[in-house]
């Protein structure tokens, strides 16, 4: 078919004008992670004038971010795991059985989803106190504690997701596994559960993500140094006296990338996955 | 609603009353609903709870022994005319307005990139990867970098402006003072237009394209398709996105918190959830947090449920 020009015209201003403005902050912080620091504490240029990895050495070294590092992977690993199993056995009831208190289940589910963060934050703080001071469990300022905490956002939309996605699967193919003999758990594990693959990637990326980004339960619920997360870590490189702003861009993009690139990998499962889940 | 537990698997509807395996549904949400109650329900009833009493620094470790002060919390938070009220009203306002503006320009971006992504070029899969890095990247890493791009005088953005556009004569503060407001509103919608972009990507996906040839044939121009076919086929998708981008939006935390640290916020800036966060951690006044938590739950629950009664009845009349 051919195209006027008008859409020619609308497509190529379109995608430059999107294109910079999504292009421009991630060349200034690949450019300026290349900066010594004496450079990028003078007035912005957009070539370095002399290029060095000195930043992505120091980065290790100013500020515990190995441990940081680590500290999100436990974080984040252990809260989606525990939403993605969860999720995958509640799921799988709301989508195949219709039982008392359903409703009632998903609704909640659905609901919780949009409660500001900071309503659940002053609770919880409150709670992990009162039990930390009574039974000395670390609840404040631990992995632990963030990791329950965690849960309030992954949980509710790793079944929400997940149910939308069981839903898409034919029930004809649960009946076929019974048929051979399966019980209803035979039937999830060896029919729905590989069928449903790339919703279940979508979800455990997506809990990932979340977790990996999260501020603000970071920010209150891990005053230790060596139990913060990267959120909470990469604030450290600016000091009261020197702002290491080379070093920050470094930083922000050695954290960036393993996401990214597990996000652009999975892109297509995490697409499908989600407007499953969301477009029904 | 049918209450009957009739496990579909099996097949055969009907027969009420107890089956063998009925238990099963239940065993399989159990652990679920145990987490849901242990960080969701208990935490609200907490919350509620503790908007009722005078909650202050003293009373965090034994806050059984904390005064009661019925609606007292409330009444401060809503009384506008002394500082705290008024402190409240004003942030409640700003996140109006950088709510609509992010909402408004996030979707229309997101909807002209889908648009111009949905016929196949060469390239085409390289601009879509690219348009969805601001998604995929960690929160934080992406307002960092704004944030550095955002510094008075070592700042890209002054660079571009004065320096080379010479737009404006003297390099302007973009973390202080009123522009703080437009520094919140870029970096949030380059964050959020992405997920629209994707979300409207794949329901563009599911229009079948010999509906745009049979339109083109009746000499639809593009507008035209856009407005008659596009638009209402991607309906049950923008009914999802625009509220999921809503309460996002609203409830954003993270943009002002990176970008102006926890202390120095200005006041252009200060979002709901960041000004109820401030006024909880500087005063360690819990009680009026709650509160005004509770007050931001009401008011996203009222909106949210105009939105849906307006959505459905829109699409029964149609």
């Amino acid at each position: 078919m051919r195209e006027s020009a008008g859409i020619k015209v609308f497509r190529v201003v379109t995608i430059v004008v999107l294109t910079a403005f999504v292009i421009v902050p991630l060349y200034v912080m690949i450019t300026s992670s290349l900066k010594p620091l004496g450079e990028v504490r003078n007035a912005f240029s957009w070539f370095p004038q002399h290029l060095t990895l000195t930043p992505y050495v120091d980065i290790w070294s100013t500020v515990p971010l190995a441990q940081y590092f680590a500290n999100s992977v436990v974080v984040c690993v252990i809260a989606t795991a525990i939403s993605l199993v969860l999720a995958i056995f509640a799921s799988y009831a709301v989508s195949r059985w219709r039982f008392k208190g359903r409703t009632v289940f998903t609704t909640t589910v659905l609901s919780t989803q949009m409660f500001p963060g900071v309503l659940f934050l002053l609770p919880l703080f409150l709670i992990f106190t009162n039990i930390t001071t009574a039974t000395h469990i670390p609840l404040i300022g631990t992995r632990l504690g963030l990791i329950i905490t965690y849960l309030t956002f992954t949980l509710p939309f790793s079944i929400w997701m997940l149910a939308g996605y069981f839903d898409g699967i034919p029930r004809e193919l649960d009946e076929a596994a019974m048929v051979d003999g399966n019980g209803p758990m035979g039937a999830l594990w060896r029919v729905v559960l590989p069928a449903a693959r790339p919703g279940i990637v979508a979800v455990a990326i997506y809990g990932f993500m979340t977790a990996w980004g999260e501020v603000l339960f970071a920010s209150v619920l891990t005053t230790q140094q060596n139990q913060m997360t990267l959120a909470i870590g990469l604030q450290q490189y600016s000091t009261q006296t020197n702002v290491y702003w080379n070093q920050i861009m470094a930083a922000s993009l050695v954290v960036s990338v393993p996401i990214v690139v597990m996000f652009l990998l999975l892109q297509r499962s995490f697409v499908a996955g989600l407007t499953a889940g969301a477009v029904k | 609603m049918s209450a009957t537990t009739a496990p579909s698997p099996s097949g055969a509807p009907g027969r009420s009353g107890l089956r063998k395996g009925w238990w099963l549904p239940y065993a399989l949400l159990g652990p679920a609903v145990i987490f849901e109650i242990l960080v969701h329900i208990i935490p609200m009833v907490t919350g509620i709870w503790m908007s009722f009493i005078k909650l202050t620094r003293i009373y965090l470790r034994n806050w059984g022994q904390a005064p009661v002060v019925g609606l007292g919390n409330y009444k401060t938070s809503l009384d506008f005319s002394s500082s705290i009220g008024q402190g409240i009203l004003h942030s409640f306002l700003i996140t109006c307005g950088f709510t609509i503006i992010v909402l408004a320009l996030s979707w229309g971006f997101g909807m002209a990139a889908a648009v111009a992504l949905q016929r196949p070029f060469p390239g085409r899969g390289l601009f879509r990867t690219v348009f969805l890095i601001p998604y995929a990247l960690p929160i934080y890493a992406g307002i960092i970098t704004w944030k550095f791009m955002f510094q008075r005088s070592t700042g890209a953005i002054n660079h571009i402006l004065v320096d080379q556009l010479h737009l404006l004569g003297d390099k302007p503060f973009w973390l202080i003072g009123g522009n703080a407001f437009w520094a919140i509103v870029i970096v949030a919608i380059w964050r959020t237009w992405p997920f629209a972009f994707l979300m409207l990507m794949a329901g563009l996906q599911s229009i079948p394209s010999d509906v745009y040839e049979a339109s083109a044939v009746d000499g639809a121009k593009p507008f035209r398709q856009w407005r008659s076919i596009t638009l209402p086929m991607l309906r049950p998708v923008n009914t999802v996105l625009i509220l999921v981008m809503f309460l996002w939006t609203f409830n954003d935390f993270n943009t002002p918190f990176v970008l102006f640290g926890s202390t120095a916020q200005p006041p252009a800036g200060d979002l709901i959830s960041f000004h109820i966060y401030d006024a909880s951690f500087l005063t360690w006044n819990f009680g009026y947090g709650s509160a005004m938590s509770v007050l931001l739950l009401v008011f996203l629950l009222i909106v949210t449920s105009i939105y849906l009664l307006v959505i459905n009845r829109r699409s029964q009349r149609a």
